[in-house]
């Protein structure tokens, strides 16, 4: 097991290092100057230069590569031409918004999404199926920008459950501490802002989960049917083991394989799929900082910004892959 | 999982999801959270939310309009637009007196005042501040030089000097007359911020946690979140402010600010959509702002590039098209019909001038003369993002386009990613696109000249409309100080671009906010930095 973990990590290599290639090339491919289009016209020559400077523009193309990745190394993501702040600095409380919402999200794609697949699959053919299946149909196809508003206008202003926008209650914001503010409340034993926390949570977490959850259920559905009509499961049956947990317990363990990747890649995705919700439901987080960013052409705002999400992307990837071989004992690396 | 489990982490989702929605009930929902501090006094907390989050704090490192509404309120000017105008009026400087041949300018300060770190403003504070941005350099003290047209000894450079002569005196001595000056100084970048304070923090930490003199103190700032400003005790203007604390939020979908707004999560909503008005109007707990307009929405012919090289064909684009039809339809009427190159608040207006009417024949007959009876093909080029002077660039362009085709013109709609639709057209490379234009200053030469005049082509004179009358016009009008004989320059010039059609003026558009009904005082400011002072909830 600690073995394949390591290779797993070695193959990462690779990996990683097209990923920053890629992530490098960005700035080279803008046509022309990059300094002149960063600074815009009426940039002074001086400035320029400074700019072709700290970018490191004026080396052959390979050292510049090299200087990148012995800054990225050293924990250096270049600085933000916009705010003039080092982005290390500030990418964090962006982030942080955005684990906490994909965390939410994925938690509530998953228990429903899981189940309802499960059931589905338990009573096929049944209403149930049919509803949870077209119900996943919608979902999948669902516009979130019209789910978003949508979602606002049933939830706050008719029935006045939930609040519309943001992370917290700006008339009495939390005290941040490691920005993940369920946690922060938590530590500082405000639970009603915990609450607060988690009412703000709930809209932009549903529209986020939509379609993930649907795609699960499908994923589920399917997978299920298939374990069920094995022997084994057969066997269960005639010897008079509960159907609750033949479903749960037997044919669950079988079938959760393909769904776990589904919820790896599903999570993945999340944190690029943010940046709709985190625009519509005004949230400060990783998707809407480098939205920002290439509206405003900070060119290493989005650089770093796309960098850090693809490497969490590919880390998701290695713990759904770590995972299987916990679920499934049979699976071997060797 | 064994039976237990499952138990157990049912009965967490079902408590889980039972308290949050059922919290709602216990602090009044939604709307509720507005509403913590009715019982007893009134509400004494604005939630502002806007589009986006401002950039910085030091208002001279700026250039957005999100960046200023936070500033306007934590610093002050040597002089101030009115409430509603701008008109100037005193600021920090009680009063000032002009020279005769415009040179000097001499302001005495207002007695008493204070920066929030408790300095004194006095004259020396006055000019360290112009010394600072004197020295700068143009990517970093933007609006300096755009307003004042260079830094130390460039050739441009319209501020000779700075000096104190007294403790309260600061006198101004100019190279050259420049008619607005006082409009220039009134500008939220040039607000007066504590010499200690950035002394002590440098740019980059001033930029940061900004102290001025204003009727607000800086309080925290957290990145696309929140910017708090809290009261400050000791301001000079007697019972002002009349708010505790202004939060700014930042919401970037408009009909998303608006549910927050209803819902009660914010007070003052900027940014409504037009379309969004009527539903504003008709609730009772909601109230509508109307910004004056200082903006204009226009169709750039680009001069350089056949046939809009041929002033009758770009007459005949203007007889073609049908703003009103365009007003009434895409701004919901919330917008005047533009004539002109500047809007009609602005001192110097040309009234007399009769816009080019609606009128398909003529606009033939017109392309005849010029040649092209059969028509041409030509790209329209469309606005990918709203803009205040252009909710919707797309639906615009093919309203144009339709009554284009009526006179046999075809155009295929274009469109790029924002910056790179700026840079291009810029370049020369658009035959026609849309664009506009929100003021700086309230002055006519903020449009005129900074449009339409040869000096910014390659800038924001993305026509390439070159004309060497109306050139020698508008830089006699920067120095002269008459205001009539000013304003009767403008008119002439504007009369000249009426006849030589670079633009399409399509309209000028009156920008919308809303705001919880009970929120009194508030005046939306046509520079759009709105002064929070005198606001208070009934």
């Amino acid at each position: 097991m600690l073995q394949y973990i390591m290779r797993r990590l070695l193959q990462l290599i690779p990996v990683l290092l097209g990923m920053t290639f890629i992530v490098f090339l960005i700035i080279r491919a803008i046509p022309g100057d990059p300094a002149v289009v960063i600074l815009g016209q009426q940039a002074t020559e001086e400035a320029v230069a400074a700019l072709r400077e700290s970018l490191g523009l004026n080396n052959p193309w390979y050292i510049q590569y090299f200087e990148y990745l012995k800054n990225l190394f050293t924990g250096d993501l270049g600085q933000s031409i916009r705010t003039r702040t080092a982005v290390n600095e500030e990418i964090w409380p962006y982030l942080a918004a955005t684990f906490e919402l994909s965390i939410f999200a994925i938690v509530i794609a998953v228990v429903i999404g899981v189940n309802a697949g499960i059931i589905s699959a338990w009573f096929q053919n049944s209403w149930f199926d049919y509803t949870a299946m077209v119900l996943a149909l919608i979902g999948v196809s669902m516009p979130i920008f019209w789910l978003g508003l949508m979602m606002q206008y049933q939830f706050s202003l008719q029935w006045d459950w939930l609040p519309t926008t943001g992370r917290e209650n700006v008339r009495d914001p939390v005290n941040a501490i490691t920005n993940l503010y369920v946690l922060d409340t938590i530590i500082q034993g405000r639970f009603d802002q915990t609450v607060d926390v988690l009412r703000h949570l709930v809209m932009p977490g549903l529209a986020l989960a939509t379609i993930p959850m649907a795609i699960i259920a499908r994923m589920t559905r399917s997978s299920m049917l298939e374990v069920m009509k094995s022997d084994y499961i057969r066997t269960a049956r005639a010897k008079g083991e509960k159907m609750f947990w033949v479903v749960y317990k037997h044919s669950l363990k079988n079938a959760v394989i393909p769904v776990l990747t589904v919820i790896g890649l599903q999570t993945g995705l999340l944190l690029g799929g943010a940046i709709l919700t985190e625009t519509i439901f005004g949230l400060p987080g990783i998707g809407r900082y480098i939205y920002e960013a290439i509206s405003s052409r900070d060119y290493p705002v989005i650089q770093s910004g796309i960098l850090v999400v693809a490497f969490i992307f590919v880390m998701i990837n290695l713990i759904v892959d770590i995972l299987y071989s916990i679920v499934d004992p049979r699976i071997r690396y060797s | 999982m064994n039976k237990k489990a499952w138990l157990l982490f049912f009965i967490l989702l079902l408590t889980v999801s039972t308290a949050l929605f059922g919290c709602s009930s216990d602090n009044g929902g939604g709307a509720g959270e507005g509403e913590n501090n009715e019982g007893g006094d009134a509400q004494d907390t604005l939630v502002f939310g806007r589009g986006g989050d401002s950039v910085g704090l030091d208002p001279i490192t700026v250039t957005d309009g999100e960046s200023f509404k936070v500033t306007k309120n934590i610093f002050e000017t040597l002089v101030e637009f009115g409430r509603e105008d701008t008109e100037i009026n005193p600021g920090l400087a009680a009063e000032w007196e002009i020279a005769e041949d415009g040179l000097t300018y001499t302001f005495k300060l207002q007695e008493g005042v204070t920066f929030h770190d408790g300095e004194p403003l006095n004259a020396e504070a006055v000019v360290y501040n112009f010394d600072r941005w004197a020295q700068g350099t143009e990517d970093k003290f933007y609006y300096y030089k755009s307003m004042f047209g260079g830094f130390g000894d460039d050739e441009g450079h319209v501020i000779e000097s700075v000096t104190a002569t007294d403790d309260m005196t600061v006198e101004f001595k100019l190279k050259r007359p420049q008619a607005p000056f006082l409009k220039n100084l009134a500008m939220s970048p040039f607000g007066i911020g504590s010499p200690k304070a950035i002394d002590e923090m440098g740019d980059e930490g001033f930029n940061e946690t900004p102290v001025g003199t204003g009727p607000f103190k800086f309080v925290e700032w957290k990145r696309n979140e929140r910017i708090v400003i809290e009261k400050y005790e000791d301001y000079w203007q007697e019972g002002l402010p009349k708010l505790n604390q202004v939060i700014f939020r930042s919401i970037p979908e408009n009909s998303a600010r608006l549910n927050a707004l209803t819902s009660g999560e914010i007070d003052l909503a900027d940014g409504v959509n037009p379309s969004d008005s009527t539903q504003i109007e008709d609730n009772a707990e909601l109230q509508l702002f109307e910004r004056p307009s200082m903006n204009v929405g226009y169709l750039g012919l680009t001069t350089t590039r056949e046939p809009f090289d041929d002033p009758k064909v770009r007459q005949a684009m203007n007889y073609a098209i049908d703003r009103q039809a365009i007003v009434d339809a895409f701004f919901e009427g919330r917008a005047e019909v533009a004539k002109n190159p500047m809007p009609s608040v602005i001192a110097g207006y040309n009234d007399d001038i009769e816009g080019y009417e609606y009128d398909p024949e003529k606009a033939k007959e017109l392309l005849k003369e010029a040649g092209l009876e059969d028509g041409f093909e030509m790209d329209l080029w469309a606005m990918p993002v709203p803009r205040p002077y252009m909710p919707d660039g797309q639906k615009v362009a093919e309203a144009i386009q339709n009554n284009l085709s009526a006179v046999g013109i075809t155009a295929e709609i274009v469109t790029y990613e924002w910056a790179t639709y700026l840079d291009k057209a810029r370049l020369g490379e658009a035959d026609a696109f849309l664009l506009g234009w929100t003021g700086d200053n309230g002055d006519a030469d903020n449009f005129l000249y900074v449009l339409l005049d040869q000096d910014n082509i390659g800038s924001n004179n993305y026509t390439y409309y070159e004309n060497q009358e109306v050139h020698d016009l508008l830089i006699e009008a920067q120095s002269e100080v008459d205001e009539e004989k000013r304003n009767q320059i403008y008119m002439e010039a504007q009369e000249m671009i009426h006849e030589d059609a670079p633009w399409v003026p399509l309209a000028h558009s009156t920008p919308l906010m809303a705001g919880s009904a009970a929120l009194k005082d508030f005046v939306a400011h046509p520079t759009g930095s709105d002064a929070l002072a005198e606001v208070y909830f009934e």
